[in-house]
């Protein structure tokens, strides 16, 4: 039964450029303190353009209804329960939304003097600070814009350091069941990928690895806890074997939410690692960004940073460009500033303890969820869940339900769907992250609704292959998209013209 | 379904061979594994390729499969059909929606691949 | 701690219900050796208020009401009030990247405008769905245009901003991607055409320019496109100040337009977060980078809008795909997108002529460096003076003047870069001309 829902009234809204009339306006500019100058006497008549075309011409009043009407399209976590594994939707705090938009943060231009920006250094300093000891690393870069972007600033100072020593080495392991990002990143910085094998239990094949560990081998990409949010028991073991054979161990911080305060990587041998500040410290995503992928090293691969790195002259903090080792800069400036502001907060709310209660409180989640869902889902892989659990759609799939028509399901009962096919190495995934943040009845009702589709499966599948139903938007036909893409208004005149 | 005439790969590929022609496609059993075709990919007229080495790609909307040459040869003629309609890849993969044609270099190529019983077997649609 | 929302009650239930005695049961089977055995060191947690005043704290450590003239990439526009309304709705702040169409309009409409209002600002055919930021858009347009041209050099302009370039040269260095640069026109400081002629051979993928360049000045992109398409090679044409669009000839020559939209409601924020978007002809399309949003229906025959031709990116294709990025900067190029809506056709054009009377009052009576059109900043001599000092000047008057440009050019270590918007007032402005 659907307990979480009620249909209500959502508006229709067209487009701006559908709304536009000539000449509306939304603004107002303060009057010229200067005189005006001819654009074309100035610049030349050929650098100047004619009026842009198609721009839109919308009021004050219709632009707040336009954008409010669509968001009310929207799923978010403000309205419950969002269990992408993997993307540690948890709850965004308000308080870190106002103090990023402290006057003197919010508009602080990175190349303000030094001297006038010693607050925002701070803060970056603090951040580091708090980073290094969560993960049992010694450095920290804050510069990379996102995870992604971390794994490249990552494997480019593995690069380097290996340079240094003498070779590069050809290729990085990274295990079948990781995240996609892994392999693109590697083939970004010159290496080849070699996939190793999960085990039964869905762990990296200790066997395996070491078989595939070779002087050609530049290191592992390790997600830890896994995708299927298994622990990696066998960790000291793996990087001992990448690191008696000369590689390094890169870890894929997207899992991190299962171990803050817990266990350091930094304490089990990583090399490397990069941490989502939007996934594990809270900074909201946005509907896909921005993030922050703050990088995490040892000691050796320290001289390796992007530039600049901040260092203490006397009681005032400055730059430091002078790193001759360094691999560059991944972006221009220091990070994704506004987000790391964010980050700080999250952290000095929880403190060291408030941290670590938030990790258990997230594992508690996942493991009373699998124990729930046990009796209804195939479990494939049965080792402990840390802060996710991974169902298939085993069951489900023998009367034609995948596991992609339970998420559309899951939306009718008021639920924003868990993640859907991956890990690739579980067929027909469903992959389930609830965080900290969700209390008990918002994951009864979630557990119920599941239960309740899985009793749908087996007396009307039918109905269950064509959900969702009470959604503004029915089942989108991602297919058409695909092959006819339109990916820009044009104006109803050229689209038939284009079309005849 | 699957001609007596072609052979077949275990990547799911057929090549039926007129002289020293050969005209490629995936079969039936991939284009219903891949699903709803958005996307292919070909080689240009005169690439040459080796057998088993990758000739060009097909796409549903969350996969991509590449698909690898049965023999090897020089591209003397791809389906541009393909290129605006890939969805008659759903509809006819052994018939119109063909990919390529290849100047075979190398026919007896033909010899290591499936026969048509043997690709049923492989598949396990034979009765 | 505030944000975990349990009971002591509802937690033991739970507890039991997983059949564990304790919270710390539930890693009993992590190996000892990897467990953490002390607290972290953090201090305690702490209330909403002792937060607020932290950060009000740092914040008095940093310039407050200085106006400034600082640009070079970063800069200092009004944001309409909408701009944080419509970005504070926890719809679009608190949720992911719309995978579930259905549950997602919201986000997807707005992306699906940002797109069109991109393309329709650069005279482009397609646009993503937004890039980190403009300086990592270069590079992926750069490892778009080798991918398209099947060739591997890269060569780019000076006047292309130095830390675009530098993060160019980061992810270049394992890609077997070799860039080389070419120089500007010592008197204009415009693009140097006949040295970029003379690097031009059949082994360039892209030739990349910038403008209005890193000195303000406004390029022939037309003259370098034609130079660069008559060897085979791709016109990439960057832009740091978007504003100028509301005003310059759109870069139809160009075959790829990587740029950054800060200017469009994006707070300096220190350098980030801001957006960054790659446009480009229709015929590239399958060569982009990152997101796209595309037109469809439901299966009520609605119009809906749903992520398209994902099959380039990472979490399909894996180490073949067109980049590793992941996210877009959905709630950037929201703001950006509202701030388009707000100021609209007429809007944005009267923004730019406002940015280009201000410039050209401030650049009335100073010591130009060069001579070329410029838009809202121009590289302005010292004349004796090193420009810190005239800085220091300025500071004495509690206003932060221009760019030192000797960090990244030696050969101007006596000239500034200095920037005027609709935000700086006339008579600040007259006090820096004062100050030279």
């Amino acid at each position: 039964m659907i307990l979480k829902t009620t249909p209500h009234l959502t508006q229709n809204e067209p487009l701006l450029f559908e709304s536009s009339s000539p000449g509306k306006k939304g603004y107002q500019l303060p009057a010229l303190d200067v005189p005006a100058v001819d654009a074309k006497t100035v610049l030349g008549e050929n650098h100047v353009r004619e009026e842009i075309e198609g721009f839109p011409e919308v009021s004050e009043v219709e632009t707040i209804r336009h954008f409010t009407r669509l968001s009310t399209w929207n799923y978010a976590i403000d309205l419950g329960l969002y269990p992408l594994g993997s993307c540690t939707m948890k709850y965004n705090p308000r308080v870190n939304e106002l103090v990023a938009r402290t006057e003197a943060l919010a508009w602080a231009h990175p190349y303000q003097p030094e001297s006038l920006s010693q607050g925002a250094l701070e803060i970056m300093a603090e951040l580091e600070r708090c980073l290094a000891e969560i993960t049992g690393m010694d450095a920290v870069t804050l510069q990379p814009a996102a995870g992604a972007h971390g794994e490249m600033t990552g494997i480019m100072l593995m690069r380097s350091l290996l340079e240094k020593r003498g070779d590069a080495r050809k290729k990085i392991l990274i295990p079948d069941s990781a995240h996609g990002t892994n392999p693109a990143t590697a083939h970004m910085c010159g290496y080849a990928v070699q996939n190793i094998a999960s085990n039964s239990s869905g762990l990296v094949d200790v066997a395996s690895l070491e078989a595939a560990m070779d002087e050609t081998v530049a290191g592992l990409m390790i997600t830890n806890p896994n995708t299927l949010g298994v622990f990696e028991e066998n960790i000291v073991e793996i990087t001992k074997i990448i690191h008696a054979k000369g590689g390094l161990v890169y870890m894929d911080g997207a899992n991190m939410n299962a171990l803050v305060g817990i266990a350091r990587p930094g304490d089990f041998g990583i090399d490397v690692m990069h941490l989502n500040l939007h996934k594990t410290f809270s900074t909201p995503h946005g509907g896909g960004g921005p993030g922050s992928g703050a990088v995490a090293v040892k000691k050796h691969l320290e001289p390796f940073l992007p530039y600049p790195r901040m260092k203490r002259e006397g009681d005032q903090w400055a730059f430091n460009y002078d790193l001759p080792d360094s691999i560059g800069k991944v972006r221009a400036f220091y990070g994704n500033f506004g987000v790391l502001v964010r980050a700080l907060a999250y952290i000095m709310a929880h403190g060291g303890d408030g941290l670590r209660r938030a990790t258990m409180d997230a594992v508690l989640n996942a493991n009373y969820i699998r124990k729930m869902l046990e009796p209804y889902y195939d479990l494939p892989y049965k080792k402990p869940s840390m802060h996710e659990c991974v169902f298939s759609d085993d069951r489900q799939a023998k009367k034609g339900v995948r596991t992609g028509d339970i998420a559309k399901r899951l939306i009718d009962y008021g639920f924003h769907p868990y993640t859907v096919s991956f890990p690739l190495i579980v067929h027909g995934a469903l992959m389930i992250e609830p965080t900290e943040t969700e209390g008990k009845r918002e994951i009864d009702l979630f557990v119920q609704a599941l239960i309740s589709i899985a009793e749908e499966v087996e007396t009307d599948p039918k109905m269950v292959l064509n959900a969702p139903y009470l959604t503004r938007t029915s089942r989108v036909d991602e297919v058409t998209a695909a092959r006819k893409p339109i990916v820009r208004w044009k104006p109803k005149a050229t689209a038939s013209i284009a079309a005849d | 379904m699957y001609p007596e005439n072609f052979r077949y790969t275990k990547e799911h590929e057929w090549v039926s061979a007129e002289g020293d022609v050969g005209t490629i496609g995936i079969t039936q059993h991939a284009q219903h594994e891949l699903g709803d075709i958005v996307y292919v990919d070909l080689p240009r007229v005169g690439t040459v390729v080796a057998q088993g080495k990758t000739l060009g790609s097909v796409e549903s909307v969350k996969a991509v499969s590449d698909v690898y040459s049965p023999v090897s040869g020089e591209v003397v003629e791809v389906n541009e059909m393909l290129t605006t309609s890939p969805e008659k890849l759903n509809d006819d993969p052994h018939g119109v929606a063909w990919l390529v044609k290849l100047r075979l270099t190398t026919p007896a190529e033909l010899m290591n691949l499936l026969s048509c019983a043997d690709y049923q077997t492989y598949i396990g649609e034979k009765s | 701690m505030r944000y975990l929302p349990k009971s002591e009650s509802e937690r033991s239930e739970m507890l039991e219900v997983c059949g564990a005695g304790s919270l710390e049961d539930l890693f009993s089977h992590l190996p000892a050796d990897v467990k953490l055995n002390r607290a972290l060191d953090i201090p305690d947690g702490k209330s909403e208020y002792e937060i607020v005043d932290y950060f009000r704290e740092q914040a008095d450590h940093n310039a407050t009401g200085y106006p400034s003239f600082l640009g070079a990439g970063v800069y200092y526009h009004y944001r309409p009030v909408l701009v944080d309304t419509v970005v504070s709705r926890g719809e679009f702040l608190t949720s992911y990247t719309p995978y579930q169409a259905e549950i997602a309009q919201g986000t997807l409409t707005t992306i699906f405008e940002f797109q069109t209002m991109v393309c329709q600002l650069t005279g482009m055919e397609v646009a993503n769905a937004s890039m980190y930021d403009g300086s990592s858009a270069v590079p992926e347009a750069a490892m778009m245009a080798v991918r398209i041209t099947g060739r591997d050099q890269i060569l780019t302009s000076r006047t292309v901003h130095p830390e675009y370039r530098e993060v160019l040269r980061t992810y270049a260095q394992h890609q077997g991607m070799p860039i080389t640069e070419f120089g500007y026109d010592s008197e204009s400081g415009a693009l140097d055409l006949a040295d970029l002629e003379a690097r031009l051979s059949n082994q360039v993928a892209a030739v990349i320019v910038q403008s209005p360049n890193f000195f303000g000045i406004v390029e022939d992109i037309k003259a370098a496109a034609a130079l660069a398409h008559k060897h085979g090679a791709l016109l990439v044409m960057v832009f740091t100040e978007a504003v100028s669009l509301g005003l310059l000839e759109p870069p139809r020559d160009a075959d790829i337009v990587a740029g950054e939209l800060q200017s469009f409601a994006i707070t300096p924020s220190y350098g980030g977060p801001f957006a960054g978007i790659i446009a480009t002809k229709e015929k590239f399309i399958r060569q982009i980078p990152g997101r796209l949003v595309g037109e469809t229906k439901d299966s009520r025959g609605n119009r809906a809008f749903c992520l398209t031709l994902s099959t380039r990116e990472q979490h399909i294709r894996r180490e073949k795909a067109t980049s590793n990025i992941c996210t877009n900067q959905a709630l950037i190029a929201l703001m950006a997108t509202v701030f388009m809506s707000v100021y609209g056709k007429e809007g944005l054009r009267e923004l730019a002529e406002q940015n280009l009377a201000k410039a050209h009052y401030l650049a009335d009576g100073l010591p130009k460096r060069f001579a070329g059109p410029f838009f809202n900043e121009l590289v302005v001599k010292c004349n004796g003076t090193a420009p810190e000092a005239v800085n220091e000047k300025l500071l004495g008057k509690k206003i932060i003047g221009g760019l030192p440009l000797g960090r990244f050019y030696p050969e101007l270590k006596d000239c500034m870069l200095l920037c005027a918007t609709e935000m700086n007032k006339r008579g600040h402005m007259d006090e820096v001309k004062n100050a030279f």
